[in-house]
């Protein structure tokens, strides 16, 4: 296994790339984005290291989203699709052993939660939860059923981009980042408020996967590629401050 | 022209949304059994060493409203302050915790072992403290935040000492509420707003 070497510090976050905590047009954000300027500070150890998570914690399945809910028993309906890509840190090393989680809607554009109410109807077979862990050269893919794009409520008449929902570890607790995945082509991108609120076009089309027939299988899937950049650590032999330097 | 950098660009957050549970933890979002094993359920394991707490609260938003969707994860070394993964360190404690909110109360409670002090780079002791992650519908980037100890030393922590504001460390520090128990209330937005940090 090629360890990533952990060393220095985390690299600071640019939070120019990042989306804006407060956004008018994405109405819930402006109640629940600070005011106040955050505390800046160099990681500690409490940042720096962060939970592993032993292949033996997962199931067989669960990174089958067709197949996962019903344990193999039958399959969910929709557009089958293959997401795969490679999670790697700002200095372009592979993050290996960790951990990918994603989540999202049906077929129909309806999530299986409790507060969902959505009249799309659920999918008997259909969960809409996957994970999985990244191998030595950080790769990952999940099988998987293409969401449904669903209305929700925040201005009059919005809706959400054909999404999957993704959650990564790295190998930093400060590395810990949640983003959305998109497809190419979907023309309600450019409509949606949650989208928007990266006001850097060049980083919202990084969250915006291309189709990639090589990767499809025909009569089966067609594949989606989605890398994932979590923040890298600063190595230099110039680590050790000298007291009063 | 210049030589070119060949780094990479961080990719960019995006908010959880209300239904982060479903994929985070299934049994709270009532898909019992989508995992044989869920992430993060608790951050010890029995006979970890310390003492054991409990700390209850709630996360507002701006209008003093107790959040109902959101999910908090907490990351912390063991009682002697060691991390998972490093040398000595409590085979017990896994570190990780992930919780919600109540429903009907609106509050979460995070039960686990009080975490000894870490080193600071610059040479010197951090005070104990609970690493904590936020997200929830309409927050775009997760908020990092920390939850000191009234009843610890926190005089010599470096991060407390950078605050200017002297009355905003109180946000960081979990009152004394019973033997083993403890109050953290988290305020996203306004009056009494929690110091949240860019590290
Ligand atoms: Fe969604």
């Amino acid at each position: 296994m090629s360890k990533t070497p952990d060393l220095g510090p985390l690299i600071p976050r640019n939070r120019a790339i990042h989306p804006v905590p407060y956004d008018p047009d994405y109405k819930t954000s402006v109640a629940r984005s600070p005011n106040l300027p955050l505390l800046s500070m160099e990681s500690t150890p409490s940042e720096e290291h962060g939970p592993t998570f032993g292949h033996n914690a997962l199931g067989a399945l669960d990174n089958n989203l067709i197949l996962n809910w019903t344990r193999g028993a039958a399959p969910a309906v929709g557009e089958r699709i293959l997401m795969h890509g490679r999670v790697l840190d700002e200095l372009g090393r592979p993050v290996p052993e960790t951990l990918i989680e994603i989540w999202q809607a049906n077929a129909g554009g309806r999530y299986r939660h409790k507060k969902d109410t959505y009249f799309a109807p659920l999918d008997p077979n259909f969960g809409g939860c996957g994970r999985t862990i990244t191998d030595a050269e950080g790769r990952y893919q999940f099988l998987t059923i293409r969401p449904g794009a669903y209305p929700w409520p925040n201005r009059a008449n919005d809706w959400r981009p054909m999404h999957i929902h993704v959650s990564v570890f790295g190998r930093s607790f400060g590395q810990r980042l949640i983003t959305q995945m998109y497809f190419e082509g979907d023309p309600l991108i450019d409509h949606c408020p949650i989208a928007a609120t990266i006001k850097d076009r060049a980083q919202l089309d990084r969250l915006v996967a291309p189709l990639d027939m090589a990767h499809s299988r025909p009569l089966d899937f067609l594949a989606y590629k989605f890398d994932i950049v979590l923040r890298g650590r600063r190595q230099t032999m110039f680590e050790n401050k000298l007291e009063g330097m | 022209m210049v030589q070119k950098l060949d780094n990479l660009i961080e990719t960019a957050s995006q908010t959880a949304g209300p239904y982060v549970h479903i994929g985070l933890m299934p049994t709270y979002a009532g898909n019992a059994g989508a995992y044989e094993q869920e992430i993060g359920v608790s951050p010890i394991e029995e006979g970890a060493q310390g003492e054991v707490i409990e700390i209850v609260g709630s996360v507002f938003d701006g209008t003093g409203w107790a959040l109902r969707d959101a999910m908090i994860e907490s990351w912390q070394p063991d009682a002697a302050g060691k991390f998972p993964g490093q040398p000595d360190a409590d085979p017990k404690v896994t570190g990780l915790c992930r919780f919600a909110a109540d429903a009907e109360s609106g509050e979460f409670t995070l039960r686990t072992v009080k975490p000894g002090p870490v080193p600071h780079r610059t040479g010197g002791m951090q005070a104990p403290h609970i690493t904590l992650w936020i997200v929830a519908r309409g927050i775009n980037i997760g908020l990092n935040t920390r939850i000191y100890f009234e009843d610890e030393d926190n005089s010599a922590d470096p991060l407390l000492a950078r605050i200017e504001q002297k009355p905003r460390v109180d946000t960081l520090i979990a009152k004394k509420t019973g033997p083993g128990q403890y109050r953290f209330d988290i305020r996203l937005q306004g009056d009494g707003e929690t110091v949240f940090l860019d590290l």
